[in-house]
């Protein structure tokens, strides 16, 4: 039996075609990928992404034990402060990607749907110190507003004077009566939001963000445009560019491991590897001529394959295919040339990512 | 639900034949491209090139999803709609008119009575 999120049927009643994903109904398209993608980079749009999951870390030690569990540091989060992280196994395989909010009574951990048992089950066989630990994914909705007319829209809804809240900074406020969790954050390289809000009040918010919005043609937007928008930003996707045979060094997320500020696990093995020097990275490319990657395609230099494709797909920004995917060293300099072996083989170049970079993020 | 024309027919693979004579046009139907969406590139066959009946004669590529393309009866790709092949999105808007992908000069005109009917192919849609 699937689940459902609070705002199902809103998503029915919007037109949404429903598909399953991580044992989630949910949209993957209203209008088409390609418009609801263009609403995003230019106006706003809203996600449902209620079926991320949500694990509670509460307890005097909570923030010990965080910094133990993940490989940023924890340590220096401040009051309401959010941190990307990752959580590894012991031989720094990637259990999760994850956000990290350090609030006023808990931590907050944002996880991926469908690492959200898995997490947890990761999470209580490796408590320690005087914490606890809560899976509140059921009952928590979630949007996210993104767009660079976000905050336009968002602010009708506050007292607060949304300029002063940062990227990656939350606040537990009011929206108009509705207490909700606020952050800024997001998965699209455009300014926007996220919003927790109790299921009971779900309905409501909806209701409440699209009032709002309705003088900037907000519309609601699906999974295949939440992809685009972030493959546009090589932003890893947890299953695709990042799983448990990954480590965070090769997939360019080096900048959310800190080896110098207390033990995490995974942190023995992954030294190892720092030391030792990664084999492969995580790559962009573009496609050079026609032809669109898909995931799994052997990427091959002149003499052979060295590599393959974790995310690949016709970029609507950029308006051709284009791909991530893990390329051996020394071919992952950016301006190589490489194949890669679909049906027909194209040529493609690596290049830098993020591959969009006129997004309104600040 | 899908639209489904009269005047044509359809093969399983869901492209729709409009007999002309000893030509045949052929293209995407309406409930391929909803179910593709978003159609961004695709790799037509070359003009001259010589078709069987159900073999596979290009790509369709969506910007989730890539489907084979096929042709619908035996002969002889004669013309390809260049105004699709710059613009794929014209199929999702238009995919029994201004959408169409290719004509054939066809070698046997009674091959076509091997293809669906409308009425054939509603229902093997309502089984998907």
């Amino acid at each position: 039996m699937f689940k459902k999120t609070p705002f199902y049927e809103m998503h029915v009643k919007n037109g949404g075609r429903i598909v399953e994903f991580a044992g989630f109904l949910m949209p993957v398209q209203f209008e088409g990928i390609i418009p609801e993608h263009r609403t995003v980079r230019t106006g706003v749009g809203v996600f449902d992404v209620s079926h991320m999951g949500e694990i509670e870390i509460l307890g005097k030690d909570r923030l010990k034990f965080v910094n133990y569990l993940t490989t940023n540091d924890a340590s220096k989060l401040e009051l309401n402060q959010i941190q990307y992280s990752t959580m590894l196994y012991p031989d720094a395989g990637i259990v999760d990607d994850l956000l990290v909010y350090n609030l006023k009574d808990r931590i907050l951990l944002v996880v991926n749907a469908a690492n959200t048992d898995k997490d947890y089950q990761w999470i209580v066989d490796n408590k320690k110190y005087d914490i606890d630990i809560k899976n509140t994914s059921n009952d928590i909705g979630q949007l996210a507003i993104q767009g660079p007319k976000a905050e336009l829209v968002m602010q009708k809804l506050f007292d607060l004077d949304l300029s002063t809240l940062r990227y990656y900074w939350a606040t537990e406020v009011k929206m108009k009566d509705i207490p909700v969790l606020l952050s800024r954050t997001g998965y699209t390289g455009e300014d926007g939001f996220e919003v927790y809000v109790d299921k009971k009040y779900a309905a409501q918010c909806w209701q409440m963000i699209f009032d709002a919005g309705a003088e900037h043609n907000i519309k609601p937007i699906g999974l295949g445009a939440r992809d685009t928008l972030r493959f546009e930003m090589k932003y890893c996707l947890y299953g695709n560019d990042i799983d448990k045979t990954t480590n965070p060094l090769e997939a360019g997320l080096g900048w959310v491991v800190k080896f110098d500020t207390g033990d995490f696990i995974g942190r023995d093995s992954l030294l190892k590897i720092k030391e030792a020097g990664i084999k492969r990275k995580l790559i962009g490319f573009e496609v050079i001529g026609k032809g669109i990657p898909r995931p799994h395609q052997e990427i091959h230099a002149e003499d052979g394959k060295i590599g393959f494709v974790t995310s690949g797909t016709f970029s609507p920004s950029m308006n051709k295919g284009m791909g991530i995917g893990y390329v051996e060293k020394p071919h992952n300099k950016v301006g190589t040339r490489i194949k890669v072996i679909g049906k027909t083989p194209v040529d493609a170049e690596i290049i830098k990512g993020p591959f969009y970079k006129q997004g309104s993020r600040q | 639900m899908a639209n489904i024309i009269e005047g044509v027919k359809y093969t399983k693979e869901h492209e729709w034949v409009k007999i002309e004579g000893d030509t045949a046009l052929e293209g995407l139907t309406d409930y391929a491209q909803s179910e593709l969406s978003d159609i961004v590139m695709i790799e037509p066959p070359e003009v001259g090139r010589k078709v069987n009946a159900g073999e596979p004669v290009g790509t369709i590529e969506a910007v989730k999803a890539v489907s084979d393309l096929y042709a619908g009866l035996t002969g002889e790709i004669i013309e390809i709609n260049e105004k699709v092949v710059s613009d794929p999105s014209i199929i999702n808007k238009d995919p029994y008119g201004e959408g169409w992908l290719f004509k054939i000069k066809i070698d046997d005109p009674k091959q076509a009575e091997t293809l669906l009917t409308p009425e054939q192919y509603k229902e093997l849609i309502a089984k998907h």
